[in-house]
């Protein structure tokens, strides 16, 4: 197996990982500020690899990544502070 | 005399045609204003946004992230495939890229079922008008995701592609990674924060 299906493989690995604490998170009702952070921040983390690695924008200009990972943290941003004042 | 001037186009351009990438930044927009707008209007109206998501089905949730996680890694892997100039397992890849799709499709077509025998629809609440008309638009992208890696199999299953030419298949790779983006924060929005 090459090195960049390796990494594939194990990038899928850490988004299952991800995405069972996001599930362990909601059914042990975690909730509030720390708990909203939380899972923003299993969301960052995932999102990014899928832009990095399944999109493959890793070592692209500048410009695409910038504007993809830029939409995600700006996302996740709004959903942050409107969830932080709603609370 | 050419290396120089391939490997500035791939240094300096996304995987695929960069048409798809005007239209994936686009969508993209789309679906920021429509998360946005669910915060927004959440902000006022918590109460019934966490009383509501209580209802939803999160096991569901959790189990359309997987198929749509596992369906980017199987197309992610058949671009791998390709550029080694493995044909046939790039092919294969893609096919269970399609079939992972059309897990999520299955699971999200028995959570709207349920949801509609229960009397639910648009006009419910706040929270199940966002609810439905948010996961339907991301339901149809997934859809026309399905459509274009179907075509793209189609092509690749008769050893269309190879490491040398292998431009469509990123394109269609680069929408479908887009609808798994998208969905990964859509799940926790929607199913998850409170």
């Amino acid at each position: 197996m090459n090195m960049n299906a390796r990494r594939l493989d194990f990038i899928f690995a850490v988004l299952l990982i991800g995405t069972a604490l996001t599930w362990w998170m909601g059914e042990t009702g975690h909730a509030g500020p720390a708990a909203v952070l939380g899972i923003l921040a299993i969301a960052a983390v995932k999102g990014t690899l899928i832009i990095r690695d399944f999109m493959a924008l890793r070592g692209i200009n500048v410009f695409w990544p910038t504007m993809v990972i830029g939409w995600l943290l700006l996302v996740l941003g709004i959903i942050m502070g409107g969830y932080w004042k709603g609370l | 005399m050419n290396s120089p001037a391939i490997a500035d186009i791939k240094v300096h351009h996304p995987p695929g045609d960069l048409a798809i990438w005007v239209f994936i930044l686009a969508e993209l927009l789309a679906f920021g204003v429509f998360f946005t707008t669910y915060v927004v209007t959440r902000m006022h109206n918590v109460a019934l946004f966490d009383e509501m998501q209580l209802t939803l089905d999160r096991n569901a949730g959790a189990l359309n992230t997987v198929f749509l996680i596992a369906g980017s890694w199987c197309v992610a892997r058949s671009v791998a495939a390709i550029k080694l100039d493995h044909r046939a397992a790039s092919a294969r890849w893609l096919l269970w890229g399609i079939l992972a799709g059309g897990g999520f499709l299955v699971v999200k077509l028995f959570e709207y079922s349920a949801k509609f025998e229960a009397g639910i629809n648009l006009a419910t609440n706040t929270f199940y008008m966002f609810y439905l008309s948010l996961t339907f638009f991301h339901f149809m992208h997934v859809i026309l995701g399905m459509v274009i890696l179907l075509a793209v199999w189609l092509k690749a299953h008769r050893g269309g592609y190879s490491a040398a030419d292998h431009h469509g298949l990123e394109t269609g790779a680069s929408y479908w990674h887009m609808v798994d983006l998208v969905w990964i924060i859509l799940f926790p929005l929607v199913y998850v924060m409170r």
